[in-house]
C-alpha cells in the first residue's frame, strides 16, 4: 500500500497505512509522551498523555489510538495541547501515594519524569487516599495499589504479549482497580508470576520484592546475560548493585529471542548463587567423611587416581558425565580432557533426555 | 499452523509458549496432540489425547489419510526427498481403524488432523521430551520428520521439525561433542579424517578411535566392573535418572566418583572427591538454544571460597596429567578453539555475540547466522530421506496388577531436582510433588483431592498427595522429579530406546493405593 502524507507541526510528513499518530509522529522523530502505550499490544487511550491537536476535532484526541489520515493536521506541541497533559499528571498525582523518597522506582519512573517535566511543584487537587491494601504475601511481587495510575499496561501485557489472562480491570468508575481473577491475590489467582506487569509497570505499583532496599535504580549497573534456566536462551539484564549482588533481572526488550519477556524463573529464580550452601572449598571423602582439601591435594588425588587406573585397566575404565546447564567452553574443555588426555570417547551428557 | 506434540510448553518453556499463543491470537490454528488437557490446550483449534506411547500409531494413521486421500505435497516429495515408496508401504499398514483403536481417539479425529494440515499454507511441527523419552524416541522423532517432509513442511520459516530443548544448554553440549560418538561440530571420532584434525589441534599423538559409552551403558560398567572411575559434571543423577534404587546400587559400586558441582546433592554423596565449581554469573563464556543461537554469558561476581570455573578445572587435571593446554579463559576456548575446529561455528567469536547472538550454521564472520535449516528443500544430506517405522509399545505397559500408566515431566514452578530454585523462593509456589490422576479415578477409588496416597511400582513406591484434576484422562497418574522423598524416578522403568539410550520416563506401569 502507497503511503499517506499528513502534516505534523506544521510539516509535511510520510506515514504508513494502518499507523497511529503515535508511531508515525515517532518515526518522524516527534516525541509524544505517553503512559499506557505498550509496544506490540492493542492501543487503549486509557491514560490520555498523548493527547495531540487535531485541525477540525472538537476535542484533543489521543495519538495512540487514532490512526493518522491522509492530509490530517496534527499539532503535538501546541498550548492546548501542553496544559491537557500537565492537567492529566496533575490528576494522577492526586490520585494516590505518589510520595516518591520510599518508593522503589524512584529515579525509574515515568510519572516521575513527567511532573518534573512540566515543572509541577503542588498538586492543585485534594489527594484521594487509596482504599485497596498493598499485596505483599508472596516472595515475588508487591502490588501496591496506592501507586497505581491505572494505565493498564500490566493488563495489556498479561493478557496480549504473554497472553498468561491472569489479571484485568475490575469494577467501575471511582472504584476501578486492576484485579487478578475475581480481585484475589496473585497467589490465588491463575497467575504464573512471569513478572511481566512489573516489566511493564510505568511507577512503582508493580516491585520485585527481592529487590527492595538493594539499591536505588541510578545506582545499579546492567550487564546482558543469558537465562539459565531451560532451552529458549532468554536474554536478561542483570541489574547490578554497588555492592556487586543482583537486585533485579529484567528482559532485554527487543533482544531475541525473548524479545523482552521472562518467565518466572528467569525473573525470580537467581539468587540460588548466593546461597549459604554453595560449595566453597574441594572435598575428599575419607572413611565415609568429606574434609575439606586445598584444590593441589584434590587435584593431585583425581589425576593419579586417572592415571594409575588408565595404566592398568586401560582409558575406557574412565567415564564422564558433562553438564548441560553450564557453558559450551566446560563441555568442550571435558571432552577434550577424555579424549586427548585421558584418551576415551566415554563422555556424554543429558543429550537425549 | 503449529502441531504441538509430546510439548508442555507453558511450563517447560514458557517464554516459547508466549509467541506461540500470539499466534494464535492472531489468528494461527494451533492442534495439540496430548495425552493430557495441558495448558496449552486451552489455546488449541484441536486436541487429540492420544494414549501415552501412540505416537507412531497417531502419526502413521495422519499420514496414512494424507497419502490415501492424495492431500500430500507431491512436489516437495518427488523433489526434495527419497524412500517415498517405502513410507507409503509403512503407513498403508495403518488404516484409519487400526490407527484409531492403538491410539484412543476417534478416526474422525485423525482423518481431522490430517485434512488440516494439508489445508495449512505451513505448519510448525513442536515436540519435546513428550517425543524422545519412550523406548521408541528415535522413532518417534523420524515419525515427525516423515510428516513434515510429506507436507513439504521444511526449509520453510513457520514450518521444520522444531525439538525444544530441555535445559539452556543442552544443545551446546551436545555442539562441543559432549557425546560419545563425536567431536566438537558433529564430526564422527570414527571418522580418520576428523581424529587427524583433532590430534594436530590438540597436539596428540592417537585419539581413540571407537564410539564411547552413553549414559546407562556406563552406569551399568560401575557395576559389571567395565568401568572404575566416574566423572559427574553438574548431573544429579541419583535423582534424575530411573530407578533411583538402581542408580544408587550402580554410584555405590564404582570404585571412584569424582563430582563437580555447585552445590551437594544426593549424587554427590557418593563422591570421593567433589570439585567446588563456579555458578552461572560467575563466569563468562556462551550458551546455545533450541534454535542454535550462541549466546553470551557473563561473570558478575566471584565463585564463593576457592571454587573455580570448571573449564580451569578440567585444564589442571590436563596439566597433572602431562597435558599443557594454551587457552587461559572462556574467551580464548572459544576464539581459538572451538570456532576454528567445529565448521558450522567458524563464524560466530564473542566479539560478534556482544548483544543478540548467532544463530548456527555460521560458516564465516560475515555470515549473518542461519535462522531455520534445510532452505528450498536442500537438506544438509541431499535428498530428505523418508525412514518409515511401526508403533511399538511401551516396555512397561498397564496391566491387572498395575493398572495405571506413569507419565513424568517437568512443572513450572521448579526446574529438574530444585538444586537451584529450591534455593530461590520457588517452594512458596510449588512446595511438594503431587500425583496428578483423574477425577474418574479419584472418585472410583474414593480419594479425595490433597489426600496423601501411595503410588507404587515394580521398582519402588511414593507416598506423595493427590492432585485431581481434570488435566488428566482416566488411566493416567503424572508426576515430576522435582523433590526427591516422592520423585517419580523412584517408580520409573529403567527401560532405553535401543539407538539412543534415552530412558523411557514417560510410560511405566504403577499403582494407585489409598493410604
Amino acid at each position: 500500500m502507497p503511503t499517506g502524507t499528513f502534516h505534523l507541526n506544521g510539516k509535511s510528513v510520510e506515514f504508513q497505512p494502518g499507523q497511529s499518530i503515535l508511531d508515525a509522529a515517532t518515526d518522524n522523530g516527534i516525541k509524544i509522551p505517553t503512559l499506557c502505550y505498550l509496544k506490540g499490544a492493542t492501543p487503549t487511550g486509557a491514560c490520555r498523555m498523548c493527547v495531540v491537536e487535531v485541525a477540525g476535532a472538537r476535542s484533543l484526541i489521543a495519538a495512540c489510538s487514532t490512526p493518522a489520515a491522509d492530509g490530517m493536521e496534527v499539532w503535538t506541541d501546541s498550548e492546548r495541547v501542553h496544559r491537557s497533559r500537565k492537567l492529566t499528571v496533575e490528576l494522577l498525582l492526586a490520585s494516590g501515594n505518589h510520595n516518591c523518597l520510599p518508593c522503589e522506582a524512584n529515579g525509574n519512573c515515568r510519572l516521575q519524569d513527567l511532573a518534573y517535566h512540566y515543572g509541577i511543584t503542588d498538586i492543585p487537587f485534594p489527594i484521594t487516599p487509596q482504599p485497596h491494601p498493598t499485596e505483599d504475601d508472596n516472595p515475588f511481587i508487591i502490588r501496591d495499589f496506592s501507586r497505581c495510575i491505572l494505565c493498564g499496561r500490566c493488563v495489556q501485557a498479561c493478557n496480549e504479549v504473554v497472553v498468561n489472562r491472569a489479571i484485568s480491570y475490575g469494577y467501575r468508575g471511582a472504584d476501578l482497580k486492576i484485579v487478578a481473577g475475581t480481585d484475589v491475590p496473585y497467589f490465588e489467582s491463575d497467575c504464573v508470576f512471569c513478572g511481566q506487569c512489573v516489566e511493564v509497570c510505568p511507577v512503582g505499583a508493580l516491585i520485585e520484592k527481592k529487590s527492595k532496599f538493594m539499591g536505588r535504580s541510578w545506582d545499579l549497573k546492567k550487564v546482558r546475560t543469558t537465562c539459565p534456566y531451560c532451552g529458549v536462551g532468554c536474554q536478561q539484564w542483570l541489574h547490578m548493585n554497588k555492592d556487586g549482588k543482583i537486585a533485579k533481572i529484567t528482559a532485554v526488550e527487543d533482544g531475541a529471542p525473548n524479545k523482552g519477556r521472562l518467565c518466572v524463573k528467569g525473573r525470580f529464580a537467581y539468587d540460588f548463587i548466593y546461597s549459604e550452601d554453595r560449595l566453597t572449598t574441594p572435598l575428599i571423602k575419607e572413611n565415609g567423611e568429606f574434609r575439606e582439601a586445598s584444590w593441589d591435594e584434590a587435584l593431585d588425588l583425581v589425576a593419579d587416581k586417572f592415571s594409575e587406573l588408565k595404566e592398568k585397566y586401560g582409558p575406557d575404565s574412565i567415564a564422564g558425565v558433562s553438564c548441560a546447564r553450564s557453558i559450551n567452553e566446560d563441555s568442550y574443555q571435558m571432552q577434550k580432557l577424555f579424549r586427548s588426555v585421558i584418551g576415551t570417547n566415554n563422555i556424554d551428557h543429558c543429550a537425549r533426555t | 499452523m503449529f502441531l504441538c506434540i509430546g510439548t508442555n510448553m507453558t511450563e517447560a518453556h514458557p517464554v516459547a509458549a508466549t509467541f506461540l499463543k500470539n499466534a494464535v491470537r492472531g489468528g494461527a490454528e494451533l492442534i495439540v496432540v496430548d495425552p493430557r488437557k495441558q495448558p496449552l490446550v486451552s489455546f488449541a483449534t484441536l486436541h487429540v489425547p492420544i494414549k501415552v506411547g501412540s505416537d507412531i500409531a497417531f502419526l502413521n494413521g495422519v499420514m496414512n489419510v494424507l497419502i490415501s486421500e492424495d492431500l500430500y505435497d507431491k512436489e516437495f516429495v518427488s523433489s526434495c526427498c527419497v524412500g517415498f515408496e517405502e513410507l507409503k508401504d509403512k503407513v498403508m499398514e495403518y488404516p484409519l481403524n487400526k490407527a484409531a483403536e492403538l491410539c484412543g481417539v476417534s478416526e474422525d479425529m485423525i482423518r481431522d488432523v490430517a485434512r488440516r494440515l494439508a489445508a495449512a499454507e505451513s505448519c510448525m511441527l513442536c515436540y519435546t521430551l513428550g517425543i524422545t523419552e519412550h523406548t521408541c524416541g528415535k522413532n518417534n522423532v523420524m515419525s515427525t520428520a516423515n510428516l513434515q517432509m510429506l507436507l513439504g513442511n521444511m526449509g520453510i520459516e513457520c514450518g521444520g521439525v522444531n525439538p525444544l530443548r530441555g535445559q539452556n544448554n543442552v544443545q551446546g553440549a551436545c555442539d562441543m561433542g559432549a557425546l560419545p560418538n563425536v567431536f566438537p561440530g558433529y564430526q564422527a571420532v570414527t571418522n580418520p579424517d576428523a581424529r587427524a584434525k583433532f590430534e594436530k589441534a590438540w597436539g596428540v599423538e592417537k585419539l581413540p578411535d571407537k564410539n564411547g559409552l552413553m549414559i546407562p551403558q556406563m552406569m551399568e560398567g560401575l557395576v559389571d566392573g567395565a568401568v572404575k572411575a566416574f566423572y559427574i559434571f553438574g548431573e544429579n543423577l541419583a535423582n534424575s535418572e530411573p530407578d533411583i534404587a538402581k542408580v544408587e546400587r550402580e554410584l555405590e559400586a564404582a570404585e571412584f566418583i569424582v563430582c563437580q558441582d555447585i552445590f551437594p546433592t544426593e549424587t554427590t554423596r557418593f563422591a570421593d572427591v567433589i570439585f567446588p565449581a563456579a555458578a552461572w554469573c560467575e563466569d563468562d563464556g556462551t550458551f546455545t538454544n533450541s534454535e542454535r543461537r550462541v549466546s553470551r554469558v557473563r561473570k558478575v561476581s566471584n565463585p564463593p571460597g576457592i571454587a573455580k570455573p570448571n573449564w580451569w578445572i578440567f585444564r589442571e587435571i590436563a596439566k597433572r596429567m602431562g597435558h599443557a593446554w594454551a587457552s587461559e579463559s572462556s574467551m580464548e576456548i572459544w576464539d581459538n578453539e572451538v570456532s576454528v575446529l567445529a565448521p558450522a561455528l567458524v563464524g560466530i567469536k564473542y566479539r560478534r555475540i556482544e548483544d543478540d547472538g548467532l544463530q548456527w550454521p555460521c560458516t564465516h564472520e560475515e555470515h549473518p547466522g542461519t535462522c531455520f535449516l534445510h532452505q528450498d528443500g536442500c537438506f544438509t544430506c541431499g535428498l530428505g530421506k523418508f525412514n518409515p517405522v511401526d508403533w511399538t509399545p511401551p516396555a512397561e505397559v498397564a496391566d491387572d496388577e498395575y493398572p495405571f500408566v506413569l507419565s513424568t515431566g517437568r512443572r513450572l514452578y521448579q526446574y529438574h531436582t530444585r538444586t537451584q530454585t529450591g534455593r530461590s523462593g520457588m517452594n512458596f509456589l510449588l512446595p511438594e510433588e503431587t500425583a496428578d490422576i483423574s477425577p474418574a479415578d479419584a472418585e472410583r477409588l474414593g480419594i479425595d483431592h490433597n489426600e496423601r496416597i501411595k503410588v507404587r511400582s515394580r521398582r519402588g513406591a511414593v507416598e506423595v498427595k493427590a492432585n485431581v484434576t481434570e488435566q488428566i484422562p482416566p488411566g493416567m497418574v503424572w508426576m515430576a522429579f522435582h523433590f526427591r522423598e516422592n520423585c517419580a524416578n523412584w517408580l520409573t522403568n529403567p527401560a532405553f530406546d535401543p539407538d539412543t539410550l534415552t530412558a523411557e520416563y514417560k510410560a511405566c506401569a504403577v499403582t494407585v493405593e489409598k493410604l
